[in-house]
């Protein structure tokens, strides 16, 4: 069987080039003899298709405010007894196969600064009140004379927009849990530390946590004290564990509590699915394009150069 | 004139910039200056009354020799302070500092414990280092040496014990080097980020600097010189690994002790091989082995009184005996001369009285003594210079042999003209030595017979006693001068006994004065005595170059070196051995400094400078003048021209002619002039100089040479201890400069870049992302990888290629010698390639 392989590789250029680029499966020993004039070598050539990541990005921090208070969103944001709902439609440009990721994404926002990163106490996380020394948490570090559990700006300023999303009318459901790294969860956040006094104070800088679920079971706190190294910034806020549809409608509700306006940071919200390669990224595609436009230009100047004055 | 010498100090500013140090010690560098060379200290030694030194005005330390930098309790200040006087442990020790305050931009442990671990390393090699310096101090401490207790009774006692002079030869200007890099000076951005106190914009901003500083602190590599000295140690362990591999492909014992010594000197110092621009030559590193012995006597002569050159074919004959004897074979060392009718006792047949008495001076005149016989019954000598071995040698091998010297007598074994050997015992009655206005030295002698004779052996003057022969010996001396050979003089004279006690009288008295005036009478009385001398005969040493000299210093020329050679020997023979090692040529300008008058007195002093400043100034013009066409100058100066070039005031005119000839002859030097020059030019020209030699004379100058390189040859292993390379032969330098020296230069400046590349690549990483959290002073990576970055992750490479790397092979390095020139132009070149390297990096990442 085998020579009668390499009669046709030999005589055919064209099912040589297959034989080497194609998957060939097991010779059926049944096939016809005619296989020489008919080319019918069983063959697959698998097609290389892009596993696309379908990301939908939506800005939301400037349309959420109700037109009346565009001028002075500053205003709107900081009156408690202006409702914060908000309720946006999406259009999902191309099948999402599940898990989708729920993103929030928040620009300008400098939660890597020095002050803002060391303003926590990861002892207190995980020992909660038995760690006495919390000066690094300064100002967000003591309410009534009891030090505040979870100290700190970072815990001080956790996000506090929610979403919820309807196809049609049906609620589709959002899984919360397991959105934080597990050694976060288990390690570095303690079980038995609960924020009986968080958010306490006169100024509020976020969302209020339950007093009776632990440290460890606060995924939202937890994906927040992650700091992230850049002002722009995106973080888990949960998956969604159905597939979405090309031109489904997807209706978001949400709360638009969290205040950036005072820095003129942006929000934005967003759906992505996600391949082997992560997310949806520009930047290494673009890197590589640009670095290598710019090193073929300077190896032509160089070689204009060279060739004007060899050395 | 103050153009060049602004130009000139701001260079020597340079040179201290690239040294690292700050805080250098003044007390190093100028002290021992005036002080040791001026003959102002003395002692005062009672001999045999050694009670006298137990008591304070005559007490001195005992022999103790130490030559370690640090005991047990200054180890660590000692040590701290070396390594904080460079600036850049001192800036890491402020950010260590910072870092522990709340300004801290990392961990403290990070910062501290880099610091901790380089200082630590490089204070260790110091105590090992020391360590060993100890350990040889111990061995020669141990050393029994015979004490005379008196009356002729001897006791064994260790050399630490004895009581005398104490040194502490290690000055710590030793220590000081260290590899050349550059500063970067960190541009910090004047941020007004109201992050410590907004209504204090000052003292906010004063703070945001500090912090700056300490986290852009990676701009500086921490552990450069921890990398530099590892990579030095082992450069070091290539070169000899290399140069010992050359040798023994030809043959040549490169004994191990001499590897030892080379590894252990060289670690301090071989980075500075490349740098070096001046090259002083010991007179003696061309490699003084005499092996051409080559004599004319007096044939025939019909005058029994004159004997000096038979004219005629057989002075033509002698001539070409002396050339074809230099292609044979010879079996004793020292000795290449040929002749049928001198050699194998062909000359007892030849009747003629002269050839045995010039043989007897040749066995008699000197000042050596006979060494353990060895081989045969050849005996070999040891005497002040390598002629007067070559002479016992000669005389040995036309059967005068020397055999023995006490206090009054020596003992020839002769060959007596019957055929037969005969010993006879000479009474030494007076030596008067060789000084340099005289020129010559004579032995007078007495026979069994009682006959007294004077023996003389001389400079070229001597010929001038010479009657029929005087024409024919003045035309061969100058024959011989020529083709660059040492000559001697010989004569005689026979004085009668009354004469003689006359004379001695006078001699005596003259020997027994203490004072200045003492070496005058001493020369008075033997000029007295040395007069109407017999001519006996003309002998021309030559002082055969070592294997590849001429090459090499033609390469070494090529490569852009300035050479100076620095000589004991006179004019002539020195400028004949700069053509013969091609260190002179014909089309180069031969600029003579010499006094006329002779041995200035302390009246004279002052016209003598005028003299030699006038001459330095036409000298100057000169160059000036003719600089355009492009012929190279050459220094010539002599002895007493020297002395008065190196005082004070003239120091500078001298240097600054001397620096603007490629090759500067130096005649008549003593080895602490030596020293002396090489200091004043190595502080003058703020250039590297090194030094190569072998003779212990050369010691002064290859310590105080950057780097000094010692021959290990004939004459002692002094010049190799004192090394901090050491060469089986001068031809090595080659090598170990135009290779060794254009590779490490290029290694350790390719090695500091890359070194400054990374780190600055690293620490704009850290610069970039400031600019994202709107320059608070946030970190990007942890502690822990911040630490080892440089200590562990990224040091092989750099050190590696600090080691290892060859921009271009051997061969080609030995082709272009010029490339070597590319070293010495260091500065501009590295900081132009390392700024492009900075514009280059400081957009790529």
């Amino acid at each position: 069987m085998a020579a009668v392989f390499v009669a046709d590789a030999n005589l055919n250029l064209a099912s040589v080039k297959i034989s080497v680029f194609s998957w060939v499966f097991g010779f059926n020993g049944l096939c016809v003899v005619y296989q020489f004039t008919q080319q019918n070598l069983p063959a697959c050539k698998p097609i290389l298709s892009p596993a696309w990541v379908v990301e939908v990005v939506y800005r939301y921090d400037v349309e959420c405010v109700p037109v009346l208070y565009r001028s002075n969103k500053l205003a709107y944001i900081k009156d408690n007894s202006i409702p914060k709902n908000c309720s946006k439609s999406l259009k999902i440009p191309k099948h999402m196969k599940a898990p989708i990721y729920i993103y929030y994404q928040l620009d300008n926002y400098y939660q890597n600064h020095r002050r803002y990163v060391k303003s926590r106490s990861d002892q207190q996380l995980l020992h909660g009140l038995q760690h006495h020394d919390i000066s690094s948490c300064a100002p967000e570090d003591f309410s009534h004379g009891l030090p505040v559990v979870p100290c700190g700006l970072v815990a001080w300023s956790l996000f506090n927009d929610t979403y919820s999303f309807f196809r049609g009318i049906d609620e589709m459901k959002v899984d919360r849990k397991n959105i934080a790294w597990k050694s976060d969860r288990d390690h570095k956040f303690g079980k038995q530390v609960y924020p009986f006094n968080f958010q306490n104070g006169t100024l509020s800088g976020g969302a209020h946590l339950d007093p009776n679920i632990p440290l460890s079971d606060q995924e939202d706190l937890i994906v927040w004290m992650r700091t992230s190294a850049l002002p722009t910034f995106r973080k888990l806020y949960g998956r969604i564990e159905e597939d979405l549809d090309a031109d489904d409608i997807i209706k978001v509700k949400l709360l638009n509590n969290y205040n950036t306006y005072s820095f003129s940071g942006s929000k934005k919200l967003v759906l992505s699915t996600s391949s082997w390669l992560g997310g949806h990224n520009n930047f290494l595609g673009m890197a590589y394009i640009s670095i290598g436009t710019s090193f073929i230009f300077v190896a032509f100047v160089f070689m204009l150069i060279h060739v004007k004055n060899p050395r | 004139m103050s153009g060049p010498t602004g130009r000139r100090k701001q260079k020597l500013k340079w040179s201290k910039l690239y040294t690292f140090s700050c805080l250098r010690p003044t007390t190093d560098e100028s002290a021992p200056t005036e002080s040791s060379w001026a003959a102002g200290i003395f002692r005062v030694v009672f001999c045999n009354e050694s009670q006298l030194h137990k008591s304070k005005p005559h007490k001195y330390p005992n022999n103790y020799v130490s030559t370690t930098k640090y005991n047990l309790i200054t180890f660590l200040p000692r040590a701290l302070f070396e390594q904080f006087r460079r600036v850049a442990n001192l800036y890491f020790l402020l950010a260590a500092v910072l870092s522990v305050t709340p300004l801290a931009a990392f961990n403290p442990v990070s910062v501290i414990a880099p610091l901790v671990f380089v200082v630590g390393l490089s204070m260790l090699k110091e105590a090992i280092e020391d360590w060993h310096r100890f350990l040889q101090d111990r061995n020669v401490n141990s050393r029994r040496v015979k004490v005379h207790v008196g009356n002729g009774l001897f006791v064994q006692k260790s050399w630490k014990s004895l009581g005398g002079r104490h040194c502490q030869t290690v000055g710590s200007a030793l220590y000081t080097k260290s590899g050349n890099s550059k500063m970067w000076y960190l541009r910090l951005h004047d941020d007004t980020d109201n992050l410590f106190d907004p209504e204090d914009p000052m003292s906010s901003g004063f703070l945001q600097f500090v912090r700056a500083l300490v986290l852009y602190g990676y701009l500086i590599p921490i552990s450069l010189y921890v990398s530099i000295e590892l990579v030095k140690v082992l450069q070091a362990m290539l070169i000899n690994k290399d140069l010992a591999i050359k040798c023994s492909i030809e043959g040549i014992s490169y004994g191990g002790e001499v590897t030892e010594v080379d590894l252990a000197a060289s670690r301090r110092m071989n980075i500075d091989v490349e740098r070096y621009r001046y090259s002083l030559d010991g007179s003696d590193s061309t490699g003084r082995s005499i092996e051409m012995f080559d004599l004319s006597t007096a044939d025939g002569s019909t005058e029994k009184d004159v004997l000096g050159f038979h004219q005629g074919s057989e002075d033509t004959k002698t001539g070409n005996s002396r050339i074809s004897s230099s292609q044979k074979e010879t079996t004793v060392k020292g000795f290449n001369f040929r002749d049928n009718r001198l050699m194998d006792k062909m000359w007892i047949y030849r009747s003629n009285v002269s050839d045995m008495i010039m043989f007897r001076v040749m066995a008699l005149c000197h000042t050596g003594i006979p060494v353990e016989e060895n081989r045969g019954n050849k005996l070999t000598y040891e005497a002040e210079s390598p002629e007067e071995v070559a002479f016992l040698i000669a005389a040995q091998e036309f059967g005068f042999k020397f055999c023995q010297r006490t206090q009054s007598t020596m003992v020839l074994q002769e060959l007596d003209p019957s055929g037969l050997e005969v010993k006879r015992e000479y009474k030494l009655l007076n030596l008067l030595e060789f000084n340099s206005s005289r020129k010559r030295m004579s032995v007078i002698i007495s026979n069994e017979d009682g006959e007294i004779f004077l023996l003389c052996k001389g400079a070229d003057e001597l010929a001038d006693n010479g009657r029929t022969y005087q024409q024919a010996t003045v035309m061969h001396l100058s024959m011989y001068a020529e083709d660059g050979l040492r000559t001697m003089v010989f004569a005689y004279k026979k004085i009668g006994l009354p004469e003689y006690e006359n004379w001695s009288s006078v001699f005596k008295k003259a020997k027994a004065t203490i004072g200045p005036e003492r070496e005058e009478l001493l020369e008075n009385a033997s000029e007295m005595i040395e007069k109407e001398l017999l001519l006996l005969g003309a002998v021309a040493v030559e002082d055969k170059l070592q294997k590849g000299v001429p090459e090499c210093i033609d390469k070494l020329a090529q490569a852009g070196l300035k050479i100076w050679l620095l000589t004991g020997d006179k004019k002539e023979t020195a400028v004949n051995i700069g053509f013969a090692c091609s260190l002179l040529r014909h089309d180069m300008k031969q600029l003579h400094l010499c006094l006329r008058k002779e041995s200035p007195s302390n009246q004279q002093i002052k016209d003598v400078k005028e003299e030699i400043l006038c001459q330095l100034q036409s000298y100057n013009q000169l160059i000036t003048e003719e600089d355009r066409e492009g012929d190279p100058f050459a220094l010539v100066v002599d002895g007493k021209a020297l002395e008065v070039s190196l005082s004070y005031d003239v120091r500078n005119h001298f240097l600054s002619v001397a620096m603007r000839c490629d090759v500067v002859i130096c005649c008549r030097v003593s080895p602490k002039q030596k020293a002396l020059i090489t200091r004043t030019v190595k502080e003058h020209s703020g250039k590297t100089v090194l030094a190569i030699g072998d003779g212990a004379n050369d010691v002064g100058m290859i310590q105080e040479a950057d780097i000094g390189v010692g021959i290990s040859g004939m004459e002692g292993m002094q010049a190799v201890m004192a090394s901090d390379f050491s060469l089986p032969q001068f031809r090595f330098l080659e090598r170990l400069l135009i290779v060794h020296g254009h590779w490490c230069y290029k290694r350790i400046s390719k090695m500091i870049l890359y070194f400054v590349y990374k780190n600055i690549a690293f620490g704009l990483t850290l610069f970039y992302y400031n600019i994202f959290t709107g320059f608070s002073g946030q970190d990007l990576y942890d502690d822990w990888y911040m630490v080892m970055f440089n200590v562990l992750l990224t040091s092989l490479p750099v050190i590696s290629l600090g080691v290892l790397e060859q921009d271009v092979s051997s061969d080609v390095c030995l082709k272009f010698p010029a490339l070597y020139q590319e070293g010495q132009r260091t500065f501009a070149s590295a900081g132009s390639e390392s700024s492009v390297g900075f514009l280059m990096e400081s957009w790529l990442p």
